[in-house]
């Protein structure tokens, strides 16, 4: 049990390395999911009445970029790097490496959303504070990672890698985009008892992505 | 100690016993471990070298062996990076990025992230390919150190000679056959060398 923790904290300190090394993930990723929520701020002119109908499409539209953007790059860096094989070598269950490289995407995409928040709720005059939208944020982005996470491992040895990504993810992934936009629509109308239906249904999802990513990891990273 | 020319299967070979490509047809085991049905046990007990150092360009030599020590739980991982940087000729170049060193440091910080784990087996691919004399020559050492203290070494290259001078048991491959087994390469490495020679010659031809 020690030795999975140490290897599982090793997969995710060596990933935040690299990033703070190469800064190929956050910091192109910020820039861009806050170009768009900017862009949509100015070009919607959002009045009161309008924020709660457009506001949510906003939001899900940065994220939904953010998560493709941040996937195609999670494997592909591990293979630029050279390090990929080395990683295959090592004694460990795939399904650590898959929940290694799964929370550390979570924290990159977390790390993201946590400043894009907050100028999201000022540009749409949204309370700072909304812990629902929060969460069913965070749900949301642990449903996109795990299933991220193994089509990024899947497309990583492709040339089109960029292209075939987002043509697997977001079938895959749109159950979880629709739940979580009706949470935030629902969070923003005023309807808590819809908005905890809709969180709980994005928790489904999360767990069933979780459980078939995991199970499917091995499988996918054999070759 | 495995021959043979380009595309006769060796670095297949390395792969699939390094677990790091599964077999189309057949099986194979290492120290013991089938590949296919027990691959953690397996990978426990291999140290693999291909052409590449498997290491992560933009962390340092120490960076990425503490990785990989962590990675298979090595016991006081400090003290055994410091003792194998130090044999191979590492210990200037520590802290300096993967990505900045030359080929053949490269190669020897990657010998040292496939020894970190004292592994049973070591699986080198043309492991002298880039090394320069002072390195090749602590090569040698550490596959003579590692035989010696009863573990295994399969290496393949094409330095005949260079092989043959370290080998216990030589074969030569073909079109991912065996074409040539020697169990006494060091006696016979003439006649090994000949036998190599034809099997070259007629591939030519």
């Amino acid at each position: 049990m020690r030795s999975a923790l140490t290897a599982l904290w090793g997969i995710i300190w060596k990933d935040l390395l690299l990033e703070v090394r190469s800064k190929e993930l956050v910091l192109p990723l910020l820039v861009f999911v806050l170009a768009l929520v900017v862009l949509f701020s100015f070009a919607f002119e959002a009045r009161p009445a309008l924020v709660p109908l457009v506001a949510p499409g906003v939001l899900w539209s940065a994220l939904t970029f953010l998560g493709t953007l941040g996937f195609v790059r999670l494997f592909s860096l591990e293979r630029e790097q050279g390090g990929l094989e080395g990683l295959l070598t090592c004694p460990v269950p795939r399904s650590l490496i898959y929940a290694g490289k799964l929370l550390a995407g979570v924290l990159f995409l977390v790390g993201v959303e946590v400043v894009l928040l907050p100028i999201f709720s000022a540009l749409f005059n949204l309370p700072f504070l909304l812990p629902r939208l929060w969460l069913a944020t965070f749900l949301a982005t642990l449903g996109f990672c795990a299933v991220g996470v193994v089509f990024s491992a899947m497309a990583v040895h492709t040339r089109a890698r960029e292209v075939l990504l987002p043509v697997l993810f977001f079938p895959v992934a749109l159950p979880a985009i629709i739940a979580g936009l009706a949470t935030t629509s629902a969070i923003l109308k005023n309807e808590p008892e819809t908005a905890g239906r809709w969180l709980s249904l994005t928790l489904a999802f999360d767990i069933l992505y979780l459980v078939v990513g995991g199970a499917l990891f091995d499988y996918i990273l054999g070759e | 100690m495995v021959f043979g020319p380009n595309g006769s299967g060796k670095t297949t070979l390395v792969r699939v016993l390094g677990c790091l490509t599964r077999p189309t047809s057949g099986w194979a085991s290492v120290a013991g471990f089938p590949v296919h049905t027990h691959p953690l046990q397996a990978r426990r007990a291999v140290g693999v070298l291909t052409h590449a150092p498997l290491l992560y360009a933009d962390l340092t030599v120490w960076e990425n062996l503490l990785f990989f020590a962590r990675m298979f739980g090595v016991p006081q991982p400090g003290q055994r990076i410091e003792a194998l940087t130090e044999c191979l000729g590492l210990t200037e170049r520590l802290h300096q990025r993967v990505r900045t060193l030359s080929h053949g440091l490269q190669k020897r910080a990657g010998l040292a992230r496939a020894l970190l784990h004292s592994p049973q087996v070591l699986l080198l691919d043309e492991p002298e390919a880039g090394l320069d004399a002072p390195a090749l020559s602590t090569l040698e050492t550490l596959i003579r150190e590692h035989c010696a203290q009863g573990g295994a070494v399969l290496l393949t290259t094409h330095q005949v000679a260079w092989g043959l001078s370290l080998a216990h048991q030589a074969i030569a491959l073909w079109e991912g056959r065996v074409a040539l087994r020697e169990a006494r390469p060091q006696e016979y490495a003439p006649a090994f060398q000949d036998a190599y020679r034809r099997l070259l010659a007629g591939a030519g031809g």
